[in-house]
């Protein structure tokens, strides 16, 4: 594959259609740029009532007794509930998120804390009053004992010997088996391929490095934000910003031991979530509050609750190995990542070692993985959970290799890419995939060719890959006799999908993307729909508005064969017009047989249903160029070009906006971004001033490339965009400061301070 | 508690009047007393810019003004910015630019941009960075943003010649 003259904005077309492909206007737009789109917070009802919750100031402490007797007297206040309020839950109960799972009983006591806290900004009560202000200052008044305990912050140190336990009663997993170890080492996995000791032998260079990463927030800019009515005929209602309706209803029937029939969940839209809005925090207390009061309850959260009670993704250690021969070829590679799940156990250290080399097609390799509870909230799903702390070591350690055998850097990954048949180490094997082509499209990009010049400057690459999941999705069609279509669907709309979704049933009706009336609905009102994550809602829901879409064509063809009083089989729908097989005289837009369906039949309805398991991996790739502040280690992001595989672009416009926010997050994690640990385990920079994420200031332009190699699991070959545009940034950086200084980074953020100590380090 | 003030302003052209504590921000006020929820709430301290709002012909993040201090004052939002029934230049800017994903931070950047293009009808690429650097977007990178400012840019400049 090879680019053409530069633009800022590429799409290496496989395949042309009429709608899909195209850039139509949203059809959400008008409601989001006016301010009218209604989000969780601005959610109101009738005698509505605003909760708060009091969070332990402590990462880790004996709850000794909770005294609500003074918050219950302040006026104004209607309802206080703890953990005792909550039903107790059966043990093994497993709830499935979509992107993540939890076990029932951890799950709840996140929710309030029953005998310990267990990270500082975890849920110990929560007070129903009149307003905002009175719920927050009866919240100050509950009065809480704790016997204050030694917190236990990463995963290295988690898993020493005599660490303190944050879970008395938890035993290691190792390698599948329960063992009776209490231990903060929630399970240890392995994947090996080959003959890794072998592979090592046959190498002539071999590379080890470690790498430390830090917890970061996915850094929505909408604090969560639940209200729930638990209406007197026992009926529960929640309206809430949620990546999953579905999920926030299961959870809530489990976590309330009520039937799921008994709560509906009505997304509003949503503020960004990039995988943090998947569990639920503040809906159950709600509903508790709620029950108490007889009165519909909203909580939203601060900025800090966000960053102190939510689930961010975790701080890491990394180790990788890799051996190779002189001519490049990749013979061994060993890792061992240990991931902090957080509170409870869970961290994403499967997903990385599904990703840490899976660009790569490796004879001989070991994939060790820890997952470690520590005294931090529980990590969630962030973009491509997992992988960024995999692929920060791999890159680097790959980089390394290619600069000793002095060969150019992304000759040496297509020597070794991954291509179709290719085993990865965790198992599957590759169907076709697009690692070659995105590694070509790199490499032809003219500003892997673009001169650098100046003194402190440098560029680097790398590569990601990022396996996307498939998972239920729903949609049903009606048809109007105006020739457009009402789609309702249940994938909440996190950033565009409802033009992309529309768009696919457009293509297959012949008719525009605008003549589509998409909405989301509540879980009353549209089939099961999974989360919207895992890259997976363009590529499911789509393809249920693709299979609805059929359905109404089917039922249409069937209509114009009444009308004409011929035989179905003898009618075709091409280029948006039923018309006869055999007689050309026979010919019906897909607007006017509309126009004629309540004379002819009453109205038509598609449905689909799917659970589609062709989900296509996605790889991406960043060339990035680097200006690095001798004095104060600043690392200032010159240029930026991400390229990434995403099947089939529906609407490319948002496929790059895609591609363009997850390399900015990429680098703000690169470079800025951390929970500033105190000793005692307390976040020390909770607001937006001080977790410093990327401002406009801060960016480039970020160039993209959209390679097109079809899912072949996807009837238009899409494979989704949302996550592995986060992995290449924080190596790739880290590659171009090496190019720049001699400077290898082993953690993040490469903030100035870790640029000057590295420097420091380098001239001992 | 304390009792209840009683303001008056202009908001997006209109003479309002409203009862707050003293307590209160103005956006508390705009959005949960008179309903106004375009405004939208990211931090509640000034650092994320999702609440930018023009009082008095300057930008300002109404979480930092208590709704106390808006007596005589002018303010726009983001309701104010459409001309009736048509959207303003830089709303259909941003829709024809895709510059925006989930759209929570929308309104504080139309609203932003509006001040900055009444001040600046031609503003360069890093005008534009340095006058949004108090709003936070955290889906698109930006990129997609600065492109719809600088067309609205050219859109205005044009629609004046």
């Amino acid at each position: 594959m090879t680019t053409t003259a530069y633009e800022p904005n590429m799409v290496l077309v496989n395949e042309t259609f009429d709608v899909v492909g195209t850039r139509p206007i949203r059809h959400d737009g008008a409601d989001k740029v006016t301010g009218r789109a209604l989000y969780g917070a601005d959610f109101d009802t009738a005698g509505l009532l605003h909760g708060k919750i009091l969070r332990s100031p402590h990462a880790h402490a004996r709850i000794k007794s909770i005294d609500t007797s003074k918050a219950e007297a302040l006026p104004g206040v209607l309802a206080i509930v703890t953990a005792k309020d909550l039903p107790t839950t059966k043990a093994g109960v497993i709830v499935d998120f979509g992107e993540g799972n939890m076990e029932l009983k951890y799950l709840r006591d996140n929710i309030l804390a029953s005998d310990k806290a267990l990270y500082k900004g975890h849920a110990i009560a929560a007070v129903a009053a009149s307003s905002p202000h009175v719920a927050e200052e009866a919240a100050a008044l509950i009065d809480v004992q704790y016997e204050v305990l030694e917190p236990v912050l990463t995963a290295p140190e988690g898993m020493k010997e005599g660490a303190p336990l944050v879970h008395e009663d938890l035993k290691t997993e190792e390698l599948g088996e329960k063992t009776d170890k209490s231990s903060n080492l929630a399970s240890h996995f392995r994947h090996t391929k080959g003959d890794l000791d072998q592979g090592f032998q046959e190498a002539d260079i071999v590379v080890e490095r470690e790498f430390n990463t830090v917890t970061v927030h996915q850094g929505y800019i909408e604090p969560h934000p639940a209200t729930a009515l638990w209406n007197q005929d026992g009926r529960l209602h929640i309206w809430c910003s949620t990546q999953g309706a579905f999920v926030v209803r299961d959870s809530c029937a489990q976590i309330l031991d009520i039937p799921v029939s008994q709560i509906r969940v009505v997304p509003m839209e949503i503020g960004g979530g990039f995988g943090g809005k998947i569990n639920v925090y503040l809906e159950p207390v709600a509903a508790l509050l709620s029950k108490k009061t007889g009165h519909a309850v909203k909580i939203v959260m601060s900025r800090a609750d966000c960053f102190e009670g939510t689930g961010p993704t975790p701080g890491s250690y990394v180790k990788v190995k890799i051996g190779a021969k002189n001519d490049g070829t990749i013979t061994a590679a060993h890792a061992y990542l240990a991931y902090e799940a957080g509170a409870y156990p869970g961290s994403p250290v499967g997903a990385g070692g599904m990703c840490v080399f899976s660009a790569y097609d490796i004879d001989n390799v070991v994939i060790d993985g820890y997952d470690v509870v520590v005294n931090k909230p529980k990590t969630a799903a962030y973009r491509a959970p997992g992988a960024p702390n995999a692929a920060f070591a791999t890159e680097q350690v790959v980089d390394e290799l290619a600069n000793k055998l002095g060969m150019d850097p992304i000759d040496l990954r297509l020597k070794n890419a991954a291509k179709e048949g290719t085993r990865r180490a965790d198992g599957p094997v590759f169907p076709r995939i697009g690692c070659v082509e995105v590694l070509e499209a790199m490499k032809s990009h003219p500003h892997y060719s673009a001169p650098l010049e100046g003194p402190n400057r440098g560029r680097g690459v790398s590569i990601g890959f990022w396996f996307n999941i498939g998972l239920a999705s729903s949609c049903s069609i009606s048809v109007n006799d105006d020739g457009t279509i009402n789609l309702v669907e249940g994938s909440t709309d996190i950033g565009g999908t409802r033009a992309s979704i529309a768009m696919q049933a457009a293509e297959v009706l012949g008719i525009a993307a605008e003549d589509v009336r998409p909405s989301v609905a509540d879980t009353d009102s549209v089939g099961y729909t999974a989360v919207t994550g895992g890259s997976r809602t363009t590529f499911a829901t789509g393809w249920a508005a693709y299979e609805a879409a059929q359905d109404v064509k089917r039922q249409m063809i069937e209509r114009a064969a009444t009308v004409w009083e011929v035989d179905a089989d003898s009618v075709e729908f091409d280029k948006g017009a039923f018309k006869s097989k055999t007689d050309p005289e026979l010919s019906m837009s897909f607007k006017d047989l509309a126009g004629r369906l309540s004379s002819t039949g009453g109205p038509i309805v598609g449905r689909a249903a799917v659970n589609p398991q062709g989900a296509g991996g996605s790889f991406a790739g960043n060339i990035v160029d680097v200006e690095v502040d001798p004095e104060t280690g600043k690392v200032e992001v010159l240029r930026f070009t991400a390229v990434q595989d995403v099947g089939k672009a529906i609407h490319p416009s948002y496929v790059e906006g895609q591609m363009q926010g997850g390399s900015a997050q990429g680098i703000g994690w690169a470079l800025n971004e951390e929970y500033y640990m105190g000793e005692q385990g307390q976040m020390t920079n909770t607001s937006l001033l001080d977790y410093r994420m990327p401002t406009s200031l801060d960016l480039p332009m970020i160039d993209t490339v959209i390679v097109e190699v079809a899912n072949p699991g996807h009837p238009f070959g899409v494979r989704g965009v949302g996550e592995a545009n986060i992995i290449p940034p924080t190596p790739a950086i880290a590659n171009a400061i090496h190019s720049a200084t001699g400077l290898r980074l082993e953690r993040l953020p490469m903030n100035p301070g870790a640029v000057t100590e590295a420097g420091w380090k380098q001239r001992k | 508690m304390p009792g209840k003030t009683y303001v008056q302003a202009t908001i997006n052209g209109e003479h309002t009047d409203f009862l707050c504590e003293p307590r209160q921000s103005l956006l508390e006020v705009l959005r949960d007393v008179i309903g106004l929820t375009g405004t939208k709430e990211g931090c509640n301290d000034g650092n994320c810019g999702a609440c930018t709002i023009i009082l008095d012909g300057r930008i300002v993040t109404p979480c930092l003004v208590l709704a106390v201090e808006a007596e005589g004052k002018e303010m726009t939002t983001i309701e104010g910015i459409a001309n009736g029934s048509t959207l303003h230049p830089i709303q259909q800017s941003f829709l024809e630019n895709a510059a925006l994903q989930c759209g929570i931070c929308t309104p504080g950047f139309i609203v932003a941009t509006k001040a900055l293009l009444d001040e600046n009808p031609n503003p360069t690429e890093y005008e534009i960075r340095f006058w949004l650097a108090n709003n936070l977007c955290r889906c698109t990178g930006y990129d997609k943003i600065i492109r719809a400012v600088q067309d609205a840019a050219t859109t205005m400049q044009e629609a004046k010649a």
